[in-house]
């Protein structure tokens, strides 16, 4: 099985609408959303939800006033300010180390697991898919985006099917690195501004930090050829390929406002014949890669 | 008084707005780039870095003469950055909390700490306004203690803009909490409500007043209109799909520098947002 993620460092350059159209074009695949803290598939794809997990985050400390002597020991060694002077613990700063719950002399602390948000097995009308949803301010998105690819390749392998198809989230942090490891390929979402050229910059170097072979589509490459360019050089520089150069269409957002794809929606329009030119060219590389 | 622009989907104009926002406002201002992971803010306000520092955050080194492989450190660390193997222990550095748990269970002394690099903070002005951001090395995970960093810089006096990073996670949360504003900046569209609605929900979490900004106002559908009119989310600025916006911001330029009627707009959005401060006032400590 071979597994594509969809990244792009910067947000909102069209990750998903690409997503979207592959998941209409590719043939046998697995779908996997790993943008957990922002995750938009769903709404394209409208998941059947078959199964639905707890997703387990970590713990929280969690004080017992009646056993609490206000000893300060708790606050003496938490890193986080996370315990205030009356001795209460704020959820939001606590980090989950557990220093406080294991040193606490009276046995006071109490450590419980935490739900930190869910997992779903889908069914939707382009096959299956994993995808989560991380609770509000909670912590571990890349644990919870291990989960979703770890349950997508089972569900593949399970099925018989060639691919997972996966939308990643932005950034080059945690859910990012969580998201490329051991992937077949990365396809770099970009857009031609000069935020879009660094965002890219660093995101190319991340996926070659990891040894991740990227690829990379030029989104609303004709709003500024000349940053396009640029994007290319840089590509050049990193030996991605360029395989897509996607023209800025409107059509994108007027699918995704009925939660179609692209190629559902007007198969006709410009903007999906560069994305199906882009899928040909995917896919063949693709072939080339090593199985996961 | 500080405001945090933050937007839950990535891509919508949160350095957009930060920005012309920052440069629009005479007196004493200050932005502060939290979006650590995809710093883009000084590729508009171009400022002269008189200051960089690397950040480093502390993890454990074992000194192996004094260890006795009694292996309380691996028990005690929840992040399983720390284990015994054989004859040796071997502490992970890149999935260290630094929580510091190893070294104060050590009963031993064996445990000390270094320091892994997280990334650079850097500081510096463009005329009136002091700038500062943080860039995370390429290849470490954890955003969080990078952005507290950039964070600890904040003036006492004055206004501070802080460009918070995608997202509703720890990230975020780590850029908006203590702020008296949360400004949310989405886009009309199925993925900016539906982001939007998390943003919402974590703003909401902090107990922080916040306003919307919509960006390319007249693509799209009203769905995100009508959610801010339920949700008593005051709508405080729209900024149309202009094609000549969105090609100054593909080359780097301001807005208000484009078009100089803007600047009055992003003057009237701070009075605003000083309104409901005032009027709602500060709920967190």
């Amino acid at each position: 099985m071979k597994e594509l993620v969809i990244i792009s460092g910067k947000g909102g350059t069209g990750k998903t609408s690409i997503v979207s159209a592959f998941a209409v074009l590719a043939e046998n695949k697995v779908l996997c959303d790993a943008d957990v803290d922002a995750a938009d598939l769903h709404l394209i794809m409208a998941p059947e939800i078959l199964e639905r997990h707890d997703f387990k985050g970590g713990n929280k400390a969690i004080i017992d006033k009646e056993k609490c002597t206000e000893c300060g020991l708790c606050r003496e060694l938490c890193r986080w300010n996370a315990i205030s002077e009356a001795f209460e613990v704020d959820p939001i700063s606590c980090e989950g180390c557990g220093v406080c719950w294991y040193f606490c002399p009276e046995k006071a602390i109490d450590f419980p697991e935490q739900t930190c948000g869910e997992w779903y097995i889908s069914d939707t009308r382009f096959g299956p898919m994993v995808h989560g949803r991380l609770g509000i301010a909670e912590e571990n998105s890349g644990k919870l985006v291990t989960l979703a690819r770890q349950e997508a390749k089972k569900l593949g392998e399970a099925r018989g099917l060639d691919l997972i198809l996966t939308d990643g989230p932005p950034g080059v942090g945690c859910p990012v690195i969580a998201s490329i490891g051991g992937a077949s390929a990365v396809l770099i979402v970009a857009e031609p501004t000069v935020s879009g050229r660094h965002d890219m910059e660093r995101v190319a170097q991340l996926a070659a930090h990891f040894r991740v072979p990227a690829l990379l589509s030029i989104n609303k490459f004709d709003l500024n050829p000349d940053e396009a360019k640029a994007i290319e050089q840089v590509a050049g520089e990193h030996n991605i390929r360029v395989l897509g150069r996607i023209p800025f269409d409107p059509t994108f957002t007027k699918a995704m406002v009925q939660g179609k794809t692209i190629v559902e929606f007007d198969g006709n329009s410009e903007g999906n014949r560069a994305v199906k030119e882009m899928w040909d060219q995917v896919r063949d590389f693709l072939e080339g890669q090593p199985s996961t | 008084m500080i405001i945090s622009v933050a937007s839950g989907k990535g891509g919508t104009g949160k350095t957009t707005v930060s920005t012309n926002l920052a440069l629009s406002l005479d007196g004493d201002v200050q932005l502060l780039d939290c979006d650590v992971e995809e710093p883009n803010a000084h590729l508009f306000i171009h400022p002269t870095i008189e200051r960089s520092e690397t950040v480093t955050t502390p993890v454990p080194v074992v000194d192996e003469k004094k260890c006795t492989l009694c292996g309380k450190c691996a028990e005690i660390c929840q992040f399983k950055a720390i284990i015994v193997i054989g004859e040796t222990v071997l502490p992970f550095h890149e999935l260290c909390h630094s929580c510091g748990g190893c070294m104060e269970v050590c009963p031993e002394d064996a445990i000390t700490e270094t320091g892994r690099e997280m990334g650079i903070i850097e500081e510096g002005r463009r005329n009136g306004l002091s700038f500062a951001h943080g860039r995370l090395r390429i290849g470490e995970a954890m955003s969080p203690p990078l952005i507290g960093k950039v964070r600890s810089l904040t003036k006492p006096d004055g206004l501070t803009i802080i460009d918070a990073p995608p997202g509703t996670s720890c990230p975020v949360i780590e850029a908006m909490k203590g702020a008296d504003f949360i400004l949310l900046v989405t886009e009309p569209t199925p993925f900016g409500l539906h982001d939007l609605k998390l943003a919402v929900g974590a703003v909401r979490v902090l107990g922080i007043p916040c306003g919307l900004v919509i960006n390319r106002s007249d693509l799209g559908d009203d769905e995100v209109r009508k959610y801010a009119e339920n949700e008593n989310v005051p709508l405080l600025m729209e900024i149309p799909f202009d094609r000549k916006i969105a090609e100054a911001y593909s080359r780097g330029k301001m807005i208000i520098d484009e078009m100089p009627e803007w600047k009055q707009r992003f003057v009237d959005l701070y009075e605003d947002i000083t309104d409901i401060v005032k009027k709602e006032g500060k709920q967190t400590s």
